[in-house]
C-alpha cells in the first residue's frame, strides 16, 4: 500500500455534485453545518463549495477541540508547568495554542519542561521512564481520544503509578449540538454528523435531533465523494419531508459504537456539571471530569488550579464565526492581526479550525476574473 | 487530533496482549488493542488508529482509502510523523522522549 495523490472516481463526484444541484429546490436557502473539524477542513482542502449551488450553505460546527479550549483552561495548566521537576505532556496541536503568558512552545523556550506525545500510552510512558519527576497530560479532544485517556488513566492506577496525572479537558459533541440549536441566532436545516467521535458513539445519540428537533443528521466519512454523498442524502430528506439519522459511513462506523471504548469512558469520566466552551460560553454536562476513584491521577484534585478565566480578545469574533453566525473572512481580524503564523484566536491555530482553513485554501488563492467579484 | 490512521497487524505481543506491532506504509511501531478487546483483532487485520489506540477494525480496501484521504488532506507527513512518533518502542534515551522535536 502507498500513498496516491489523485482523487477517487471523479465521475462520481461530479455526478453527486449533478444530484445536489437537482435536489436543492431553488426557492429554499439551506443551512447544513458539518460539526467535525476533519469535515470543514476536507471541505476547504477540496474545494467542494464550488461544487454546491449557491443556496446550499455549509456551516462550520464547533468539532474542533483545540479551538473550543477556553484561554484559561491552558494557563491552569501552564501555571503547574512551572512548578519543579514538572513534565507538561501534550499533543502537538496544543503547542502553539496561546494561553495569556505564551504558548507551550515559549513556556519550553523559557526553561520549562514541556513535551510533545503523540499518544496518551507515551505520556503514561515518560512517568515510568521518569520516576523523580512528575508528568501531567494535558488531555484534549471529543470522545474519539478520551477512551485512550481513559485506558491509560486505568493502566496508571493499575500500576499504582504515582508521579503521572491528567489534566482533563475532554468535551463531549451532543451537549455543544443542543447548544447551537437551542441559540436564537441560528437556523440550520440539518447536520452532517462526525465520523470519528460515532465510531465510538454510535448513531443512537442523535436521534433527539431528528426526533424532537426534525432535523436530518447524515454521519459522513471524510472523502470528497462521502461528504457530497452525506449531503444529497440530507437533501432528499429535506425534500421528502423526513428528519431521521442516518449512516454514510457504515464501512467505518458502527451504530452502537464501539462498546468497549463507552466502557472505558464509564470508569474513569464523569459528565461536569457546566463548561466553558470557548465561543459558545457555559454548557452544562458538555464535558468529562475524572471520576474521585481516579482523585490521584487527576491533575485538577491533586494540586491547586488556579481556575483562571479569561475572556477573548474583543475584536476577535471567534464566537460568532464557531456558530456560523459570521464567516471566517468577516471577523475584524482575519488575515490582518490573526494568522496561521500568529493566531489570535483558536480557530485560526489549528489546521481543523475554520479559520484556518479558510486562510489556507480560499484567501490564498489567486484572484481570477470569476472570483474576484466574489470578494 | 483527529487523524485515523491505518495500520495492518504484524503481530500481537505474546506477553502484553493488549499491544501489536502495526505497519503503516513500511513503518513499524507498537500500538495499543485495548479498545478492540470485543472484536479479537489478530495478525492480517487492519485498524484504524487514534493517539496509538487502534479504533476500529476495517477491511483493506477502507484502508487504502483512508491513505487516500489523508493524502488528498495534505495530512501524510503528519499521519507519519504522529507514527513515528509513538514512543512505545525502546527508544534510545527515553527520558528525553518528547524533547526531539521541540529543539529546531
Amino acid at each position: 500500500m502507498k500513498f496516491v495523490d489523485e482523487f477517487r472516481a471523479p465521475e462520481l463526484i461530479a455526478k453527486a455534485g449533478e444530484e445536489i444541484r437537482k435536489l436543492a429546490d431553488p426557492a429554499r436557502h439551506y443551512r447544513i453545518m458539518e460539526v467535525c473539524g476533519g469535515h470543514t477542513h476536507a471541505i476547504y482542502r477540496f474545494g467542494l463549495k464550488d461544487l454546491l449551488p449557491s443556496n446550499v450553505e455549509l456551516i462550520h460546527g464547533p468539532g474542533c477541540p483545540v479551538c473550543v479550549l477556553p484561554m484559561g483552561r491552558i494557563d491552569d495548566g501552564l501555571s503547574l508547568a512551572a512548578e519543579p521537576n514538572f513534565i507538561f505532556a501534550a499533543f502537538g496541536d496544543m503547542m502553539r495554542v496561546p494561553g495569556t503568558h505564551g504558548s507551550p512552545l515559549e513556556y519550553k523556550a523559557r526553561g520549562m519542561d514541556v513535551r510533545i506525545v503523540y499518544s496518551p500510552a507515551d505520556a503514561l510512558k515518560l512517568a515510568r521512564n521518569n520516576p523523580d519527576k512528575h508528568v501531567m497530560f494535558f488531555a484534549i479532544g471529543f470522545e474519539t481520544t478520551a477512551p485512550s485517556t481513559a485506558v491509560t488513566l486505568m493502566r496508571a492506577k493499575a500500576e499504582g503509578l504515582r508521579n503521572f496525572s491528567v489534566f482533563c479537558n475532554h468535551v463531549t459533541v451532543i451537549p455543544a449540538i443542543r447548544a447551537i440549536l437551542d441559540s436564537p441566532d441560528m437556523r440550520l436545516d440539518g447536520f452532517v454528523g462526525p465520523g470519528h467521535v460515532s465510531t465510538v458513539i454510535g448513531c443512537r445519540p442523535y436521534d433527539w435531533i431528528a426526533q424532537d428537533e426534525g432535523k436530518p443528521v447524515v454521519v459522513s466519512g471524510f472523502e470528497p465523494l462521502d461528504i457530497l454523498q452525506s449531503i444529497v442524502m440530507l437533501l432528499r430528506q429535506l425534500r421528502d419531508g423526513e428528519a431521521k439519522v442516518e449512516n454514510q459511513y457504515k464501512r467505518v462506523v458502527p451504530w452502537e459504537g464501539n462498546r468497549a471504548a463507552l466502557r472505558a469512558m464509564g470508569e474513569v469520566f464523569e459528565l461536569r456539571p457546566y463548561f466553558e466552551w470557548r465561543g459558545l460560553g457555559f454548557i452544562s454536562q458538555s464535558a468529562l471530569k475524572i471520576r474521585s476513584s481516579y482523585a490521584e491521577w487527576d491533575s485538577e484534585q491533586r494540586f491547586a488550579v488556579p481556575g483562571v478565566r479569561v475572556t477573548d480578545p474583543k475584536a476577535a469574533q471567534c464566537g460568532e464565526v464557531l456558530k456560523g453566525v459570521l464567516k471566517p473572512e468577516q471577523c475584524k481580524l482575519f488575515g490582518r492581526e490573526c494568522t496561521p503564523e500568529q493566531p489570535v484566536g483558536a480557530l485560526m491555530v489549528s489546521s481543523e479550525g475554520s479559520c484556518a482553513a479558510y486562510y489556507n485554501y480560499e484567501h490564498r488563492k489567486p484572484v481570477t476574473i470569476e472570483n474576484a467579484a466574489a470578494r | 487530533v483527529c487523524l485515523a490512521i491505518p495500520g495492518r497487524i504484524v503481530e500481537v505481543d505474546p506477553q502484553n496482549t493488549h499491544l501489536a506491532v502495526v505497519d503503516v506504509v513500511g513503518v513499524r511501531r507498537k500500538v495499543d488493542l485495548a479498545l478492540l478487546q470485543d472484536e479479537h483483532p489478530g495478525p492480517g487485520d487492519w485498524v484504524l488508529i487514534h493517539v496509538g489506540f487502534a479504533m476500529s477494525k476495517i477491511s483493506e480496501a477502507d484502508a487504502i482509502e483512508q491513505m487516500q484521504t489523508l493524502t488528498m488532506l495534505g495530512e501524510t507527513a503528519a499521519a507519519m510523523e504522529e507514527v513515528r512518533g509513538y514512543g512505545l518502542e525502546n527508544l534510545e534515551n527515553e527520558a528525553d522522549y518528547g524533547s526531539r522535536e521541540l529543539k529546531q
